[in-house]
C-alpha cells in the first residue's frame, strides 16, 4: 500500500514535467519566429555574413541560414519552408513565376594547384579539357601528366552555369572527379598538382591559382566591363512579391552597406534595387 | 487483481514502444519503396539496374557502375579486413595475457567509435597524398576507400567472431590438445572450423556495413560516375551517389537517388539475412 501512495504522490510531479516540457516546446516555438534563408551553398557563405551584419542592427530578428543547394532552396520557397531562397543559377523556364532578385553576380573561376605552370587556356581549351578530350597537360604545354578533372555534382548551379558558359552543348567528361562543394573542389586542387576545376571567384585564395580565358584575368573590372564572361546571378527567391521581414532583409542585402561587404567579399554588385 | 491490471498496462507500454521501433522501420522502407519504385518502372528495371550511365540533367539514370564499385570497394576492404580481423581475433582468444587484452579490447571498440568523418578526413589528409605520391592517379580511388574501409570494419569483425570463438564448448580444446595437436594445429584444424558460421555471418555483417559507409567514401573515392577498371581509379558506391546529389536532386533526379536507395536496402537486406541464417545454424 504505501507504494500505491507514492505512486500518486509523484503523479502531480509527472503531470508538472509535462507541463514543462510542452512549455518549453512552445516557448522555443515562440523564438523560432524569424526568417529562414536556404539554398545554394555557393551563395551561403555571404548570406551568412549578410545576415550575421543584418542582426547585429536588428538585435530582435533571427535569420537562419541553410544549405541545401539552388534547386532545394527554390523548392523549400515553393513548399514555404523557407522564406528566401538563395540560388546560384537563373530560373529554370518552370521556375519562373517565383520572385527573384539579384543580390549579387559572382564569377567562376577555373583553377588549378599553384605548381602548375599554365596560366590561361581559352574557352575551346577549357571546353576540350572538361569534355574529357584533352587528356594530358602536354598538350597545353604543361610537362606531361594525366590531367586530373575535378567537377561539381550534378543538380549544382555552379556547375549548372559552368556547363553553361564554357561546356555549351559538350558534356562534362565521365572520368571526372566529383565533389559536392566549392571548398572541397579547392581542396582537392589545392592538393594535387595535376587537377584542374572550377569554383566561384570569391572563394579562390592562395592555396589554388586562377586561370584567366583567353588572356582576361578574372577580376572586379574585367568582371564590370563584362569582359570575363563567366558571370552568373545570386538571386533571392521569394514565393511572390516580398513581405514582412524578408522584404526588411531584402532592402539591407541592396543597400550600399550589403553590397560594400559583398563587394570586399570579390563579387560584383548590383546597386540598383529590384524591379528597376 | 489491480496489481495485475497494472502488469498488464505495463507489458502493453513497452509492447507499443518495441512496435514502434518496427513501425519506424516500415516507415522509412515504405517511404524509399514509394519514392523510388516509380522511377525503376518508368526506366524499366533492366534499363536502371544494368545502365551504364548516369546523367541526371539528360534523363540517364543508370546505377550498374555504382553497384559494380560498391562490389570493389567492399571487395578490398574484406581483403584487408578479414586477414587483420582474423589474426587480431586469434590472437585475442588464445594467446593475449589478460593485461593486454585489457588494453587491446576496449581499443578495438574505439575503433567502432570514431565517427566515420574522421575517418575520411584521416584518409583524406594522410592516405590520399600517399596514394597520389607513390602510385598513380587522384589518389581519391578504391584502393584508398578500401584500406580506410578495412579499418573500418575491424570492430564488426573481431567482436563478433571473437564471440564465436568463445561460445565453443572448452572441451574441443582440451580434446584436440589431449590427441597431441599442437596449440597452432589446435586453433587451425579445430577451433576455426567448429566456429566458422559464426566467423562467417561477422564477415558478412562486416561486408554490410562496408556496403552501408558513405560519410568517409565521399571524401575518398572522388565520385566520379564511370565502371572502375582498376583500384587506382575513382568510383562513385550506391550510398555515396545518394550523399553526394541528395542536396541539389528534384523531380526524377531526386526519385532515382530514392531508387538507389531502394537497391541498396535490398542488397543490405540479403546480406543481414544471411548472416542471420549463417549464425542461426550454429546453434540449430
Amino acid at each position: 500500500m504505501p507504494s500505491k501512495n507514492n505512486r500518486f504522490k509523484k503523479h502531480p510531479a509527472y503531470l508538472l514535467h509535462f507541463i514543462l516540457i510542452i512549455a518549453l516546446c512552445v516557448g522555443c516555438q515562440r523564438a523560432k519566429a524569424g526568417i529562414t534563408v536556404a539554398g545554394s551553398t555557393s551563395v551561403q557563405p555571404f548570406a551568412e555574413l549578410l545576415a550575421e551584419e543584418y542582426v547585429s542592427r536588428h538585435p530582435h530578428d533571427h535569420i537562419y541560414v541553410q544549405g541545401g543547394g539552388s534547386t532545394a532552396g527554390i523548392e523549400a520557397v515553393r513548399t514555404h519552408a523557407a522564406n528566401i531562397g538563395m540560388s546560384s543559377r537563373s530560373l529554370l523556364p518552370d521556375e519562373k513565376d517565383l520572385y527573384a532578385v539579384t543580390i549579387a553576380k559572382d564569377a567562376i573561376a577555373i583553377i588549378v594547384n599553384p605548381r602548375n605552370p599554365i596560366w590561361d587556356l581559352s574557352l575551346e581549351q577549357a571546353r576540350q579539357v572538361f569534355s574529357g578530350k584533352i587528356k594530358n597537360w602536354r598538350e597545353l604545354g604543361a610537362p606531361p601528366h594525366p590531367i586530373v578533372l575535378v567537377n561539381r555534382e550534378e543538380g549544382s548551379g555552379t556547375r549548372e552555369s559552368f556547363q553553361k558558359f564554357v561546356m555549351g552543348k559538350e558534356e562534362i567528361g565521365l572520368e571526372s572527379l566529383v565533389q559536392d562543394s566549392n571548398g572541397a573542389i579547392r581542396q582537392v586542387v589545392s592538393n594535387d598538382p595535376y587537377a584542374i576545376g572550377y569554383i566561384s571567384l570569391g572563394l579562390v585564395n592562395r592555396q589554388v591559382k586562377a586561370l584567366s580565358i583567353s588572356g582576361i584575368e578574372p577580376n572586379l573590372t574585367n568582371i564590370e566591363s563584362g569582359k570575363y564572361t563567366l558571370v552568373r546571378p545570386f538571386l533571392f527567391v521569394f514565393d511572390g512579391e516580398p513581405k514582412g521581414e524578408a522584404r526588411t532583409f531584402l532592402e539591407f542585402v541592396l543597400s550600399p552597406v550589403a553590397q560594400k561587404l559583398l563587394s570586399q567579399e570579390g563579387l560584383v554588385t548590383v546597386r540598383k534595387p529590384p524591379g528597376e | 487483481m489491480s496489481m495485475e491490471i497494472k502488469e498488464k498496462i505495463i507489458e502493453k507500454i513497452l509492447l507499443l514502444v518495441a512496435l514502434s521501433s518496427i513501425t519506424v522501420l516500415a516507415l522509412i522502407t515504405f517511404f524509399i519503396f514509394e519514392q523510388g519504385l516509380p522511377l525503376i518502372w518508368k526506366m524499366g528495371p533492366k534499363a536502371f539496374i544494368l545502365g551504364q550511365k548516369w546523367i541526371p540533367s539528360k534523363g540517364l539514370f543508370g546505377i550498374f557502375p555504382m553497384i559494380v564499385s560498391s562490389f570493389w570497394v567492399t571487395f578490398g576492404a574484406l581483403s584487408l579486413g578479414i586477414p587483420l580481423g582474423l589474426a587480431c581475433t586469434i590472437f585475442l582468444c588464445e594467446w593475449t595475457p589478460p593485461a593486454v587484452g585489457m588494453v587491446l579490447r576496449p581499443a578495438i571498440q574505439l575503433l567502432a567509435a570514431i565517427p566515420s568523418v574522421i575517418y575520411g578526413f584521416w584518409g583524406l589528409v594522410v592516405l590520399v597524398p600517399l596514394v597520389r605520391d607513390y602510385l598513380e592517379g587522384p589518389g581519391l580511388s578504391i584502393l584508398s576507400g578500401s584500406v580506410i574501409l578495412g579499418f573500418m570494419i575491424l570492430p564488426t569483425i573481431i567482436s563478433i567472431s571473437e564471440d564465436s570463438l568463445k561460445a565453443l564448448p572448452p572441451t574441443y580444446k582440451a580434446g584436440a590438445l589431449a590427441l597431441g595437436a599442437t596449440h597452432w594445429q589446435t586453433i587451425w584444424r579445430v577451433l576455426i572450423p567448429a566456429a566458422r558460421s559464426g566467423i562467417v555471418a561477422s564477415i558478412i555483417l562486416g561486408m554490410g556495413r562496408a556496403i552501408g559507409e558513405t560519410m568517409a567514401m565521399i571524401m575518398i573515392l572522388g565520385n566520379s560516375v564511370k565502371m572502375p577498371t582498376s583500384f587506382l581509379d575513382s568510383a562513385r558506391t550506391l550510398t555515396t551517389n545518394i550523399g553526394i546529389e541528395m542536396g541539389y536532386a528534384s523531380g526524377d533526379h531526386r526519385q532515382a537517388l530514392f531508387a538507389t536507395g531502394i537497391v541498396l536496402f535490398i542488397i543490405i537486406m540479403l546480406l543481414n539475412s544471411l548472416a542471420i541464417f549463417l549464425s542461426r545454424r550454429r546453434t540449430g
